[in-house]
């Protein structure tokens, strides 16, 4: 689904990835973690070409990204991103938030662009919250709104950076709840967090990253237990203490 | 307001400052009267804004009333165009492309370095000499002003055989505001967070869908002050199109001081008609402002 080979990417004259290599099978779960600053965020935002990588190769779906890539959009329709800081439209309200990507960008008609949105209301666990605003919604709530945003374009492939680091602690689960459910659907994930219990439970594949690069790639099983290498160790002593 | 103003004590700086200034209106007053002889003709003035029209029997509006009308129609259009070439010139300051953006702030920096009144003397010979008679409008609104329905046009052109003086005055007022429209959509733009415009984009979102959808609402109900303020602005200064012959307030006024000699009373009488419409427009552009304050977003 994904095969990313030899990635270089700079942000001038700073190189923040090296040398990343990946491949991600149809519905498989990833996990990236690793310190700040170690281009985890650069790394998935190659992916749907928010970031452009400058070396190396990046293929989705079978597509190439890159300089010819003629149609982004064309990628970008079968990846939904979940940010951080949520990213809704605060001057839509939640329905309209969520149909606005199928009505534009699938052409689909209004009506079943909202029969859809609720669907997936329904599937975040907040089916009653449509008519209300972002602003109007808790942190909790908004992160799954981003979350159903971004279902409502049906894509194969999901990411998520550190979808739950923005938000109170009470609130994390009903997060992590969401994404476990819909890693139970199949859908091809791809996950930046710092969430262990969430990777220990959906991971089929842990990746460790440091200063541009992939330190080590593992199952959980082998990663959370003997990790190979001594930064990644250093870095789980640091995360699973709390 | 006004309790507090009154209700606070009144300090002897205010009184000295108070006769100081009757003091001097009141020597500029003798000098007028006294050493110019100037004769006050108050009691005329009302029949230069509506007179009495004995055909139809009505009270219908006369010279500085029309300009005032002239006035309010040359802004609201220039206006609307301009924040049509705003949005145009603001989006093109913040393209991606460098040719657009240059091209962008070529344009800015010509309109905002060189006087608007000599902008105006080219643009304005330019267009009525070459546009408005390529495009043929001196026939047509000729044609309009003898045709039925005249009177729908006049409701928003005013006299249709002045239609092509007063198109071109509305083309070169929106160019010149325009450009400080633009930098007002700029800064609207660029107020509008990154993660906006990514989440648009991760949905694929073209950029005119990104534009029209995610970024301009936003930019708007931040910029909408400061371009409610502009269109005051834009009132002020279309008094410059009268040196062009666009029969505005200013002009009207030029015409009426030149035949009656009622030099004082006339531009008293357009400062306060210029000033009641403009402090009118600001005050109730701060009354819609705080009343939008209070609806919870
Ligand atoms: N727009 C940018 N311009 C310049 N440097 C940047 C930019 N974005 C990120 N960087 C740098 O690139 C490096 C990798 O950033 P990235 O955001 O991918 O890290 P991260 O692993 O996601 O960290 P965090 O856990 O803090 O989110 C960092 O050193 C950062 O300072
Ligand atoms: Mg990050």
């Amino acid at each position: 689904m994904i095969e990313i080979r030899g990635l270089g990417m700079y942000f001038g004259k700073f190189q923040a990835l090296s040398n990343v290599s990946l491949s991600v099978e149809a519905g498989e779960k990833v996990v990236i973690c690793g310190p700040s600053g170690s281009g985890k965020s650069t790394l998935i935002r190659c992916i749907n070409r928010l970031e452009e990588h400058s070396s190396g190769q990046l293929f989705v779906d079978g597509v190439e990204i890159g300089e010819e890539t003629r149609n982004i959009r064309n990628v970008r329709m079968e990846i939904g991103m979940v940010f951080q800081q949520f990213n809704l439209f605060p001057h839509l309200t939640v329905l309209d938030n969520l149909t606005v990507g199928p009505v534009r960008v699938r052409k689909m008609s209004r009506r079943d662009a909202e029969r859809r949105a609720r669907k997936y209301l329904q599937r975040v666990h907040i089916p009653e919250q449509a008519d209300k605003y972002p602003s109007q919604l808790s942190g909790g709530q908004q992160q799954r709104v981003a979350i159903a945003r971004s279902l409502c374009m049906e894509p194969k492939i999901m990411l998520f950076d550190e979808p739950t680091s923005a938000l109170d602690p009470e609130m994390i689960n009903e997060v992590l709840d969401v994404m476990v459910e819909l890693a139970s659907t199949g859908m091809t994930m791809i996950c930046v967090t710092h969430e262990m219990g969430f990777a220990r439970k959906v991971a089929d594949k842990m990746v460790f990253m440091e200063e541009g690069e992939i330190i080590e790639t593992a199952p959980p099983e082998e990663f959370f237990n003997h990790p190979r290498s001594k930064r990644c160790q250093m870095f789980l002593d640091k995360v699973l203490e709390h | 307001m006004w309790t507090r103003f009154f209700t606070r004590k009144v300090h002897w700086a205010d009184i000295i400052v108070v006769a100081v200034l009757v003091l001097f209106f009141g020597y500029i007053w003798i000098q007028i009267d006294g050493k110019l002889n100037y004769k006050w003709q108050w009691e005329r003035i009302p029949t230069y804004l509506f007179r009495y029209d004995e055909d139809s029997e009505r009270w219908v509006a006369n010279v500085l009333i029309q300009g005032l009308l002239t006035t309010i129609r040359i802004s609201i259009f220039a206006s609307l165009l301009a924040i049509v070439l705003g949005v145009i010139l603001g989006m093109a300051r913040t393209a991606k492309n460098l040719t657009v953006r240059m091209l962008a702030r070529t344009y800015l920096e010509l309109l905002r370095n060189i006087p608007p009144l000599v902008i105006i003397f080219i643009f304005f010979f330019f267009l009525s000499e070459q546009v408005v008679t390529a495009l043929n409008i001196e026939s047509w609104a000729y044609a309009v002003s003898r045709s039925e329905n005249v009177a729908i046009w006049e409701f928003f052109f005013g006299d249709m055989r002045r239609f092509p003086s007063l198109i071109s005055g509305v083309i070169v007022l929106a160019l010149f505001e325009s450009a400080f429209v633009g930098e007002i959509v700029r800064s609207g733009i660029e107020s509008v967070s990154k993660g906006q415009r990514e989440a648009a984009q991760s949905l694929a979102m073209r950029w005119r869908d990104e534009m029209q959808i995610v970024v301009l609402p936003q930019a708007f109900r931040k910029i909408l002050p400061p371009l409610a303020n502009q269109f005051i602005v834009l009132i002020k200064d279309s008094a410059i199109i009268s040196l062009v012959s666009v029969q505005d307030l200013t002009l009207r006024a030029v015409e009426l001081a030149n035949s009656t000699r009622m030099l004082f009373e006339t531009w008293i009488t357009v400062a306060v008609l210029y000033f009641v419409l403009c402090f009118g427009l600001s005050m109730l552009f701060r009354w819609l402002e705080n009343r939008a304050k209070l609806v919870p977003d």
